[in-house]
């Protein structure tokens, strides 16, 4: 893992009118490496993900990309560092086929003319490299299940080339076996030397995956844990924030209904 | 998982098939050739099998309309023996050309998922404005016709501007415009009403010319299919060369055969009645050409896009306003077309131009010939089949002396019968996750 870290957020603060969103939040990510950031609804999440897209400009702190401070104010200067966001909503034509969804807007032209078999052959490259097996390149991604096209969505992000791949939420609604099959593309992510940012509720996902934890917890960075090193109780109770909440007293009553 | 499991080829199934839902995740390795339906094995066996599948899984394409059609003319032929001589056939294909015309820029409109109700009075307009430009003014054809369809052009951009920009419903916009635009042919023809074209003049030279020498039709058919065939070849061999899966030669054969025969029945009976009429020419180019530009240019791809998601087009950079104000800008542009098209036919401008059926018969003939009213998915052929399934129920009950409120009543039950099977194609897709 390379001492500077690929994206690294300073002290990073968002307002929206009278709500502070985002506070002194720090994160930092290397390549190759998987950062799981959780929290519980409305602990700026996706705040703090669209900051970094683009989307919505920081107010405070500084965004460094490979080690020196970097403006991001529109979702082309993220794209223009190398940061590609597949967002929960895939955003995919379901009319359209395969090879055309992973090239929209930067088709491969020949003399004005869609370059076609260029761009299967590119796209069969990319799927295969990604261990990616979707029946053909050429059918229509309303033939696709729910799976396959979360990956065919994070393929088409993987076409730039980018240095960080942020996924939001990226197994929710998902079943069983279309998770394992989006879990292993992100490992698959991790080993060609991809940042990866990994939003989720789902621990099981996070603790499968994910080499750090960063936790938010209403707009503040509430400690970064190792994977390997850290239990699911403790990773919860700094998403809830507090030993006194719902979840421990909940578990606490049924400790004591177990001794009874 | 909606992947197509009923119309899988029980001989594909592999054993991880039985066990697995999702066998790609199981089944570890990376073949060649995935063992599943959708890869279609070489040959032309393979080809036989995704036809098979196709028809099954409610992916129907062209197979009803061109069913329908046939049984028209068996139907109208048992009925009235005029009815396929190539005198009649040659009339059909000549007066299905302004119809046909505005049904093109109507599949545009249709691939975005909206819909154009001024294309009528907007054609009325390019008829209009060619006759007072030429007749009342004087100035010279080619110049009048040029203006003419830019007047066309000019009356659907601005639709798309109001559409995309402002944010109007099309179909609040295009309504407004079926009314402006038909008092404005109104009031550019002025009291006289009717102002009659030149026979000889260029407009009136659009549907009135036949290329009488035999060589010009089977000639046209020659080239057509030399060309069809060459292209396929040569895009087949490249895609081998990439190796990326490519059609069999011998579906190329079969295709470019199919084609050779229609072509050349076509040129052999214009042959037989005036030669190879310059309309039907010019829509044939115009079809090849839209064809071309949807399926295979950027732009094209970027309507399809629109027609599928609006979000995701939006995400992938692609100028949603520039696209939206340009495919109503060429609705406009076909329906100016379309409209000197019909003034041709009747070598005159009048009022009654661009009213009546002729909005709808344009857009049943985009739906009859298999556009989806929901937005991307169509092809501009579907107008030449949709307007020839139209044309040929006029024609055919014309001959058998029915008059037009039976044809408006039958033409009103083909119009039901294909959204009904447009309809029910599509449940049957979903069902089998083609849709």
């Amino acid at each position: 893992m390379s001492a500077t870290p690929v994206l690294a957020l300073r002290g990073v603060s968002k307002r929206f009118g009278a709500v502070q969103a985002l506070t002194d939040v720090e994160l930092e990510v290397h390549a190759g490496e998987v950062v799981a950031l959780v929290g519980d609804n409305g602990a700026g999440k996706s705040t703090l993900v669209k900051t970094i897209a683009g989307v919505h400009p920081i107010d405070e702190g500084v965004i460094e990309w490979e080690g020196r401070a970097v403006q991001v104010n529109r979702p082309n200067d993220a794209q223009g560092l190398g940061i590609a966001t597949v967002y929960q909503d895939l955003a995919l034509c379901d009319n359209i086929d395969v090879v055309g969804n992973l090239y929209l807007g930067r088709e491969l032209r020949k003399r004005g003319v869609l370059d076609e078999v260029e761009m299967e052959r590119r796209s069969r490259d990319l799927l295969d490299q990604l261990s990616i097996r979707i029946p053909s390149v050429r059918i229509p991604i309303a033939s696709l299940s729910g799976g396959q096209r979360q990956v065919v969505a994070i393929a088409r992000s993987m076409l730039g080339e980018p240095k960080l791949v942020i996924l939001d939420e990226p197994t929710a609604a998902l079943g069983v076996e279309q998770t394992a099959q989006v879990l292993d593309l992100v490992e698959r992510l991790r080993e060609r030397g991809h940042a990866v940012i990994l939003i989720s509720h789902n621990m099981a996902d996070v603790k499968a995956v994910a080499d750090k934890v960063a936790v938010l917890r209403l707009g503040r960075n509430n400690g970064v844990f190792d994977v390997a090193s850290t239990s699911q109780e403790e990773i919860i109770s700094a998403i809830t924030g507090a030993t006194d909440n719902a979840v421990t007293r909940r578990a606490a009553r049924s400790t004591k209904e177990v001794q009874k | 998982m909606s992947l197509d499991k009923t119309s899988t080829p029980p001989e594909d199934h592999t054993p991880q098939d039985a066990v697995v839902e999702n066998p790609e995740a199981a089944a570890g390795t990376v073949t060649a050739v995935d063992p599943r339906l959708l890869v279609r094995e070489q040959g032309f066996a393979g080809y036989l099998t995704e036809f098979k599948r196709k028809m099954k899984a409610g992916d129907l394409g062209s197979v009803p309309v061109i069913i329908g059609l046939a049984v028209i003319w068996i139907i109208f032929q048992s009925l009235n023996s005029n009815f396929l001589t190539a005198g009649n056939l040659s009339d059909i294909s000549v007066d299905m050309v302004g119809t046909g015309m505005i049904a093109v820029g109507i599949v545009f409109v249709l691939l975005l998922g909206e819909i154009d109700l001024s294309v009528g009075s907007v054609s009325g307009v390019a008829g209009a404005s060619y006759a007072v430009l030429t007749v009342t003014h004087g100035m010279s054809a080619w110049l009048a016709l040029v203006l003419s369809i830019l007047v066309g052009t000019v009356a659907g951009a601005l639709h798309g501007f109001f559409f995309a920009k402002i944010g109007v419903p099309a179909f609040a916009v295009t309504l407004a415009g079926l009314l402006f635009w038909n008092g404005f042919m109104l009031q550019i023809l002025g009291d006289s009403g009717t102002i009659n074209l030149d026979d000889q003049g260029l407009v009136a030279k659009l549907t009135s010319y036949y290329f009488s020498d035999v060589a010009a039709a089977y000639g046209l058919a020659l080239v057509a299919t030399v060309l069809f065939f060459l292209s396929s070849y040569f895009g087949n061999r490249r895609r081998e060369a990439a190796g990326v899966p490519s059609r069999p030669l011998s579906e190329t054969i079969l295709r470019t055969v199919l084609l050779a025969i229609v072509s050349f029945a076509a040129a052999a009976v214009y042959n037989q009645y005036k030669g190879l009429p310059l309309a039907v020419v010019i829509f044939l180019a115009m079809l090849v050409i839209t064809d071309f530009a949807l399926r295979r240019t950027a732009y094209g791809r970027k309507v399809f896009a629109l027609g599928g998601s609006v979000e995701a087009s939006r995400r992938a950079g692609i100028n949603i306003n520039m696209v939206r104000i340009s495919v109503f800008a060429i609705s406009g542009t076909f329906a100016a077309i379309g409209g000197l098209m019909m003034a041709s036919k009747i070598a005159a401008a009048n009022q009654g131009a661009g009213s009546g059926d002729l909005l709808m018969n344009a857009i049943a003939a985009a739906v009859i010939g298999g556009t989806s009213l929901f937005g991307g998915r169509g092809r501009t052929w579907n107008a030449l089949l949709g307007v020839l399934v139209i044309v040929s129920i006029q024609y055919g009950l014309a001959l058998e002396g029915i008059a037009s409120p039976v044809q408006y009543m039958i033409t009103g039950g083909v119009l039901l019968a294909t959204v009904v099977i447009d309809a029910i194609t599509r449940k049957t897709q979903k069902t089998a996750g083609r849709a």
